[in-house]
């Protein structure tokens, strides 16, 4: 059977149509994430999801419903607790990573599952998983055109809010939130490092080459949704876990990107100049 | 506080102590008022405090009912990587592009990290000028600024790009001002109908 005849399989098209929703979504979050410099807060994020689901796990409940508890009560700490910057994402990291390890060893689930959560089970992605994945899509497609220009008018002229008292919190957490969701679900599915991936990689190609904010999101979209089929099929077809496929072909596109950028560069440095 | 847009009453203002006041001063529509003063005698520490970004030790400021502000730190927002144009951040602004000075219009489908220092200051300070705000508040607004440059914001803060069109007729009324904050002191008596000097 061909890695294309496995796509249409239909065993494999929930997987397929859950994973292309996590990867439209997360590199839109990820622009913003980038843009108010919080990537690393997603990294932190996904494994406060990463235990949060293991433990809900353990009490039976499905991942894709217990990785959001850790990650909107950490979503709505940072946001309450003003935790913002490298430090408060590195001591997030840590917590999650701990408390993982220490749920995975302390329960019947074992670290197998842990494992299976930070590599990523998109292949047993079910109807729970595409209506979580479907329903962050239209959440993030009804929030996101709102929340936006409020999120960049206050990145790019940050004393405004304060000086005009508006209730700047409101959509500082209504994001955080949506990010804590987004990154759980996304955890859940394409698992921990995936989920990561798909925040910061798509978003770093745009930041390097979209002329402007539209562009980025557009290459964010296209970038996501490409890496995630190219890494899909090559999984596939190549009988190789998910989730490090997926972060494997982002880094590449990175590097393909990288270095198209340079060979332009040297490019028009050793173009002569014309003689009019 | 009649027709002012905004009053500052003997304000005493600081960073959990006082560095500057008291000070009293009204801004009326249509006024560039500007604050003159020697570095570090609290001139910027006064439009923190009028943007409530500093203490209020004493005093008191009132803004007229409803007042919209924009504020112009010292030096604007610049990130290592900004995929945005200058249209786009002043879409984001709420900034029109109206009578936008050539020189601003000619660099504005550019992205913002790729512009000069003095191309992006002018372009932060066409976003509070062209924007909603009744109020500006200009934080040495010349920082980066060549003369050529600087003549091209003296052009900006001509007090008839404070006046707005009436939604009911077809006049405009002046009902914006702006709070001009340097230690250049010619700049100011050149863009100021009103300059006040901090001891």
């Amino acid at each position: 059977m061909s890695a294309i005849d496995l796509v249409l399989d239909p065993l494999f098209r929930l997987p397929l149509i859950t994973g292309l929703a996590i990867a439209l979504v997360l590199p839109l979050i990820g622009a913003l994430l980038l843009l108010r410099d919080e990537w690393l807060a997603a990294l932190g994020l996904a494994h406060l999801a990463t235990a949060s689901a293991l433990l809900g796990l353990a009490f039976g409940l499905p991942a894709v419903l217990g990785a959001p508890l850790g990650a909107l009560a950490g979503g709505a700490f940072k946001s309450v607790a003003g935790a913002r910057g490298n430090l408060a994402y590195g001591f997030m990291i840590l917590f999650g990573w701990s408390a993982l390890f220490l749920i995975a060893a302390n329960t019947s689930l074992g670290a197998t599952l842990g494992h299976a959560l930070v590599d990523g089970q998109l292949y047993f992605a079910g109807a729970l998983e595409l209506i979580a994945a479907l329903a962050l899509a239209g959440l993030a497609g009804a929030a996101l055109p709102r929340l936006m220009p409020r999120l960049l008018r206050a990145r790019f002229f940050p004393h405004d809010e304060r000086a005009n008292r508006l209730p700047a919190h409101r959509w500082h957490l209504s994001f955080d939130l949506l990010t804590a969701l987004a990154m759980a679900i996304g955890t859940a599915t394409v698992g921990l490092m995936g989920a990561f991936a798909l925040v910061l990689v798509p978003a770093w190609i745009a930041f390097r080459i979209a002329p402007g904010w539209t562009w980025t999101l557009v290459i964010c979209a296209l970038t996501g949704v490409g890496g995630f089929l190219l890494a899909y099929l090559a999984a596939l077809a190549l009988d190789q876990p998910f989730g490090p496929v997926l972060v494997a072909v982002l880094i590449a596109l990175a590097a393909a990107v990288e270095t198209g950028r340079g060979l332009i560069g040297r490019t028009r440095l050793k173009r002569p100049p014309q003689v009019r | 506080m009649s027709a002012a847009l905004l009053r500052v009453e003997d304000v005493v203002a600081g960073y959990g102590r006082p560095v500057v006041g008291p000070v009293s001063l009204d801004i009326a529509p249509g006024e560039v008022v500007g604050l003159w003063g020697a570095n570090g005698c609290g001139k910027s520490t006064l439009l923190n405090a009028i943007a409530e970004r500093a203490d209020l030790l004493a005093g008191r400021i009132l803004r007229r009912p409803g007042l919209v502000i924009a504020y112009q730190e010292q030096t604007p927002v610049r990130l290592p990587s900004m995929p945005v144009t200058g249209r786009e951040l002043l879409r984001f602004a709420g900034a029109s592009m109206q009578d936008m000075p050539a020189a601003i219009h000619a660099v504005s489908g550019r992205r913002i990290d790729r512009l000069s220092g003095g191309q992006y200051q002018l372009l932060c300070v066409w976003a509070a000028i062209a924007g909603r705000a009744d109020l500006i508040l200009l934080d040495e607004p010349t920082n980066n600024l060549d003369p050529e440059r600087e003549a091209l914001l003296l052009e900006m803060l001509d007090p008839s790009r404070l006046t707005r069109r009436d939604a009911s007729s077809a006049q405009t009324v002046s009902d914006r001002g702006v709070l001009l904050v340097s230690h250049e002191r010619r700049f100011l008596e050149d863009a100021c109908s009103r300059v006040v000097a901090i001891a």
